[in-house]
């Protein structure tokens, strides 16, 4: 009771408190309406695409539709020895069906997938199957070809009865799930995958450190000269910045091929014979240098406005301290640039990780990245999951990389130019 | 960068070798930028400089490849930087019609779950291209969008968003809201105060996000491969398919009208930033 005579009222009557309550929420509102196009826009158009993406990676319903009482009459089969004739009966009423709505194509593909061999000898059932005859379908499609007999391919039919599978993410690590059901990886010289993921955190890597290495002194340079020449300096780096990535890249091109001007250049100094010239595109050589060049600015650029907000009396101070410069430099000034290298390094090493364009032109067979076969399973094989499955994985680097940004710089503090 | 009378030798040195490191730093920078300018003109059909050019005889310069990227037959460029600079212009203003209405809500204080929904807008910054490029055909294909100009639109308005929200807050971070609340005080309604007093007040930031928007559209490959129709080809897409089969001059000259435009949006956008700088200097 004695709270509520101490309610301050406004001039309403309403206490002041459920006003302002009420006020605040329709301020909320307010911003909020000024958000949701964009924000629902890009829900719509882009958050659920890689939900979809998702979903894409793990759906395996098509075999299991195209089956359904193939995998019902196997759900009483221990699959150690050969299925019986209900397993074989219930197969033949599925298979005619999906030639008579011409998909036995679609399944010979998916089944190919779990397990080499089946494109043939679905081919050749399908030509049988027209003069089978009624009744004891198990001899008659052992009969069509010998591996219709191995129980390994029953096995493998039975393996794609989930709705739901994880094998392109484990395709994806060169992992595979053998006949015992275990995780097993493939045979170490098929391996592709792997060497992929590798040598696209190699190179990420090596890109961001080579980056680290030249932004440091530069943007030292342009936050310490007066404003007169560093704006003037700004351009070389703001310049490329604004160019377009396939001109860098195509200038790249000419400069290294191996009647390029580098080229051209070490012939002239007498570094290598001229029948000799080495090659320095289409390898990861190509590669480093083209990804270094075109990521620069992005290292540069905020190096540069975390040196702006130092002030040169902090050195000043250090070395009359009795600090030689050096010491000055690694005990004053480094450590005070950390926050600008940190988000360099992490925005370089974002970009780098994902990088697709240059090195699909520039890198050649050794110098690809895991975007390429990402690009190559979209538009070449068609395996749309598979594609998904490492987009996801890649994303999912990334989106680790995005949190430990937000953490350490923040994502409201990026700055552009 | 002067350095004083007493400094030591050896620091002296080291200062030296210091300004060479930054000025070959910045040779790599730029220089790969100027040799497409030179090559543009060569009279032959070759990517390297000929003796004739090493000479510089002028029978060497010829601005062969620059008529044919205009009038050469079968040369695809037209088309292309037709459906370029239409897809560009329109992406850029969906991009700042939307990033600049979101900016505000961004801005205000009493915005709700501001990290998340921030971190949810620029996401299509940080998430490696050829992943959105995946995302976005999947939902171009099922809204019966692939192959078209709009769906290609509408994927630069995903793709350049972030930049119109980055550089829209970060005007706003200096932006004094007492102004509206004086508009308002004075009878204005909220659009009315928006256009005569906000707009013109962060004007230089949405520039600024505008022309990163426009850069990102008309710059933008890896989506476009995804989406593009033959209809739909634009000069990125051109210069991939040329790099990647035969690499002919004529790119050259291509490419050196990207780097003037390129250097034009430069200047624009420096210009925007020393006037938003001055800007938020007075606000202070």
């Amino acid at each position: 009771m004695s709270s509520e005579t101490k309610q301050i009222l406004t001039t309403d009557g309403i206490p002041l408190e459920v006003s302002l309550k009420k006020a605040e929420k329709k301020n909320k509102i307010k911003a909020f309406l000024l958000v949701a196009p964009l924000l629902f826009f890009l829900i719509i158009t882009y958050v659920f695409p890689i939900g979809d993406m998702l979903f894409r990676s793990v759906d395996d319903k098509m075999v299991t539709q195209m089956l359904p009482k193939t995998f019902k009459a196997m759900e009483n089969w221990d699959g150690q020895e050969l299925p019986d004739e209900e397993v074989f009966a219930a197969f033949h009423e599925d298979f005619i069906k999906l030639v008579e709505d011409k998909r036995e194509g679609k399944l010979s593909t998916q089944l190919n997938y779990t397990k080499n061999g089946f494109k043939s000898i679905i081919k050749k059932l399908r030509r049988k199957s027209k003069s089978f005859e009624e009744g004891n379908y198990k001899e008659q499609i052992m009969a069509v070809h010998k591996r219709w007999a191995d129980v390994e391919y029953w096995r493998a039919i039975q393996r794609r009865a989930p709705e739901f599978t994880g094998q392109k993410y484990l395709k994806g690590m060169d992992m595979y799930v053998n006949e015992e059901g275990k995780i097993v990886s493939v045979e170490e010289d098929r391996r592709i995958h792997r060497v992929l993921w590798l040598r696209t955190l190699e190179i990420a890597f090596f890109v961001t450190v080579f980056c680290f290495l030249m932004a440091y002194p530069i943007a030292h340079l342009l936050a310490t000269l007066p404003m007169k020449y560093s704006n003037l300096l700004m351009i070389c780096v703001l310049l490329p910045f604004w160019t377009s990535l396939l001109v860098r890249t195509a200038s790249w091109m000419i400069l290294l091929q191996q009647q390029g001007i580098v080229n051209d250049f070490f012939v002239g100094i007498g570094l290598v014979a001229d029948d000799n010239r080495p090659e320095m595109m289409y390898n990861k050589t190509g590669s480093y240098v083209a990804m270094t060049q075109i990521l620069l600015p992005f290292m540069v650029l905020p190096l540069y406005s975390v040196m702006k907000t130092i002030s040169p009396s902090l050195m000043r101070a250090g070395k009359s301290l009795g600090g030689t410069p050096f010491v000055a430099f690694w005990k004053v000034y480094f450590p005070l640039t950390i926050p600008g290298i940190g988000a360099g390094c992490l925005l370089v090493f974002i970009l780098a990780i994902g990088y697709y364009i240059t090195p699909a032109l520039v890198g050649g067979a050794s110098g690809t990245l895991i975007s390429n076969q990402i690009a190559f399973h979209m538009k070449s094989t068609l395996d749309w999951s598979f594609a998904s499955a490492m987009g996801l994985m890649l994303l999912s680097g990334v989106l680790v990389i995005y949190w430990l940004y937000n953490k350490i710089v923040g994502i409201d503090n990026i700055k552009l130019g | 960068m002067a350095l004083p009378k007493y400094t030591e030798p050896h620091y002296r040195i080291w200062h030296y070798i210091y300004l060479t490191i930054c000025g070959a730093v910045f040779f790599f920078l730029i220089a790969p930028l100027f040799v497409i300018f030179p090559l543009s003109f060569n009279a032959e059909e070759f990517l390297s400089f000929s003796d004739g050019m090493k000479r510089l005889d002028p029978d060497a310069f010829s601005l062969r490849w620059y008529k044919d990227m205009i009038y050469g037959t079968k040369n695809p460029w037209g088309l292309a930087a037709k459906n370029s600079f239409i897809i560009a212009i329109f992406a850029t203003i969906g991009s700042v019609i939307l990033g600049t209405v979101a900016a505000l809500g961004l801005s205000s204080r009493h915005m709700p779950y501001k990290g998340l929904i921030m971190a949810v807008l620029i996401s299509p910054m940080i998430v490696p291209l050829i992943i959105s490029g995946v995302a976005i055909f999947f939902f171009m294909a099922k809204a019966g969008l692939a192959a078209t100009h709009t769906g290609i639109v509408l994927a630069h308005i995903i793709l350049g968003t972030p930049f119109v929200v980055i550089t829209v807050t970060a005007t706003l971070s200096g932006f004094d809201h007492s102004v509206t609340r004086a508009a308002a005080s004075l009878g204005s309604d909220p659009v009315n105060t928006f256009m005569k007093i906000t707009l013109p007040l962060i004007l230089p930031g949405v520039i600024s996000g505008g022309l990163f928007a426009f850069v990102t559209s008309f710059d933008e490959v890896v989506v476009v491969l995804f989406l593009a129709g033959l209809e739909n080809t634009t000069i990125p897409i051109q210069m991939w398919t040329g790099l990647r089969e035969q690499l002919s001059p004529t790119i050259l000259a291509v490419a050196t009208c990207l780097i003037i435009l390129s250097t034009l949006i430069l200047v624009t956008a420096e210009l925007l930033r020393r006037r938003s700088e001055r800007l938020r200097g007075i606000n202070q």
